[in-house]
């Protein structure tokens, strides 16, 4: 797999060449050409803002589909606790579970499950482990690997804990072999995801050498499958085992409650999450213990690849995560014995943002930058085809762009010349001039 | 701007009016450091002395005029005001000494940390001052 899969991609024929996108990208990672967006593989972090914004439904996310689970001879769902508040006639958790049986998985996992052992593994590391606060939670990976593209020095504060989904995926992985007694190869672990970023985290991994998943469905084709059938389900499986504090990590907020830190920040929406990012960056929230950040508005029930409305969902899961009030999992302590949840591959800063690798040469570039920004007209109007008159400028500068893709800076010499036409047309030799 | 090919100067002019702008000179600096590929320890250490030097300007001084100047060796901050001036600088570079107002200790700040963080996070700090006329803070930071 490429250094740069993505797991956000763009339909060709859908693309209008509008500037929606290239406005909304909070790493300015889309540019217009040729009259379609294009990605920007090396910045672009998979928050999925695009795919939430574009008019056209141009932006999609790149999922395996359902029949992928029938290559395995063993398949095991994943569920997010997202999925849980996704349906307006249930609520129950065993009856989503036992449609997930229904449809041809052969056992399931909850994530919410191992939400609570990293939890659990969290607040273990930030009371032994001697982590620059505020230590910032490893769950989303469309803000870690933004932290690993814009803010390095941050990038000590993450847990090096493994998501839920991939503790989850490592569970039963590990528990099914044993207990079936089958081949790590014969057996599918499938995460039913609310997000594009954790698509991308399975195919190229960040903090970890390699995914234990096998593949990751969208929940919007799940739903589309489950919906009509889970009404029918009277006597629904025994399955679920996971409690509030897993359940109510798909909402922003729940996460930092799980961890049980008072002193904490919960934080969603990834412009909000930027903002954040460069406050801790000037040290200016040390006295903050926890920061759980979120790309997504509301948590993990605002992503992209989710059917209900997040407010709606949030609401939901509230109430469902109250209704499963477990006392604490007591078997979470073992399962941080037997399995391993921290990061094996800590991750590297990407200066995609440097201009050249010579300082001087950058310093040069950037003094060009400058001078090209100051003779643009200011806008931001995007037409162009970069987000702001600045990244046009930087554009320019990196050789991907030239001053007249401005419209205005075009305009400005079009008038130059019409001005210069007519001042020759009047400058007729006198041999052509009439009276 | 300067146009010696081994220079790169801003300038900013750090409003005192407004608090909530307070930091956009040090954050725009921050950004600059980063596109020019300066190592993110230095760029930190730059932000961070930066950051206080312009609250600094906002909190006594009602603003000012922040100068960087980059080269490969090294990034040098100017802070300039025409505040109340420092009377005593010794005693001001002594942790938890603040001359801030109460309602800036209201909002978080005036801990009497900002000199301290300054020559904590720079190499070099000069600091002349004169009382009724107004600061000048330069600070220094090697690249290497």
């Amino acid at each position: 797999m490429s250094q740069y899969f993505h797991s956000v991609t763009l339909d060709k024929d859908k693309c209008k060449g509008c500037t929606n996108c290239i406005k909304r990208c909070p790493t300015e990672a889309i540019r217009v050409q040729n009259g379609k967006a294009k990605i920007i593989k090396e910045r672009c972090i998979d928050c999925g803002e695009c795919i939430r914004i574009c008019p056209y439904h141009a932006k999609k996310a790149i999922t395996d589909p359902f029949e992928k689970i029938f290559e395995y001879k063993y398949k095991i769902a994943l569920p997010a606790p997202t999925l849980y508040g996704q349906f307006n006639n249930t609520s129950d958790i065993n009856t989503i579970l036992t449609g997930l049986i229904k449809l041809g998985f052969d056992a399931v996992f909850e994530v919410a499950r191992a939400a609570e052992i990293v939890s659990l593994a969290s607040k273990k590391y930030i009371q032994t482990a001697n982590i620059d606060t505020p230590a910032i939670s490893s769950a989303c990976p469309a803000v870690i690997r933004l932290i690993g593209v814009r803010f390095p020095n941050l990038i000590k504060n993450i847990l090096p804990i493994q998501s839920p989904m991939e503790v989850a995926a490592r569970i039963a992985k590990k528990e099914t072999s044993e207990k079936m007694g089958l081949d790590f190869k014969e057996i599918g672990v499938f995460f039913i995801s609310p997000c594009a970023a954790k698509v991308t985290s399975t195919k190229s991994p960040v903090g970890i050498k390699g995914s234990f998943v096998d593949g990751v469905i969208s929940l919007k084709e799940i739903y589309l499958k489950l919906a009509p059938m889970i009404h029918k389900i009277n006597q629904p499986m025994n399955l679920a085992t996971a409690g509030m504090k897993g359940i109510i990590w798909a909402n922003t907020g729940g996460e930092a409650m799980a961890v049980g830190k008072e002193n904490c920040i919960a934080v969603d929406g990834i412009h909000n999450v930027i903002q954040v990012l460069e406050a801790m960056e000037d040290e200016k929230l040390q006295d903050i213990e926890y920061a759980e950040l979120l790309s997504c508005t509301g948590g993990c029930v605002g992503g992209p690849l989710v059917v209900e409305n997040n407010f709606v969902a949030k609401a939901r899961i509230k109430q469902i995560a109250l209704k499963n009030c477990r006392e604490d999992n007591e078997k979470n302590n073992d399962y941080l014995d037997k399995i391993d949840v921290l990061w094996d591959h800590p991750i590297t800063y990407k200066p995609i943002m440097k201009l050249d690798n010579n300082m001087v040469e950058a310093m040069k570039k950037m003094e060009m930058l400058d001078n090209i920004y100051k003779q643009l007209p200011g806008l931001d109007c995007g037409s162009c085809g970069s987000p702001s008159c600045k990244t046009l400028a930087e554009d320019i500068v990196r050789g991907f762009a030239n001053e007249t893709d401005c419209i205005f800076k075009l305009r400005e010499k079009v008038r130059i010349l019409a001005k210069e036409m007519i001042d020759l047309e009047s400058k007729m030799p006198p041999s052509f001039q009439k009276e | 701007m300067h146009n010696n090919s081994n220079v790169f100067s801003l300038h900013f002019d750090v409003n005192g009016e407004d608090f909530s702008l307070a930091g956009e000179a040090s954050s725009s600096v921050k950004k600059v450091l980063k596109q020019l590929g300066v190592s993110p320890e230095v760029t930190r250490r730059v932000a961070i002395a930066m950051y206080e030097g312009e609250i600094n300007m906002v909190i006594h001084a009602n603003g000012g005029d922040a100068d960087v100047i980059i080269t490969p060796a090294e990034i040098r901050i100017v802070l300039q005001d025409s505040g109340p001036g420092i009377p005593d600088i010794e005693l001001a570079m002594q942790e938890g000494y603040s001359t801030a107002p109460d309602n800036i200790r209201e909002m978080g700040f005036g801990a009497g940390m900002g000199l301290p963080n300054m020559k904590k996070y720079t190499d070099e700090l000069y600091i002349t001052s004169e009382v009724g006329k107004g600061t000048r803070v330069e600070m220094v930071v090697k690249v290497q």
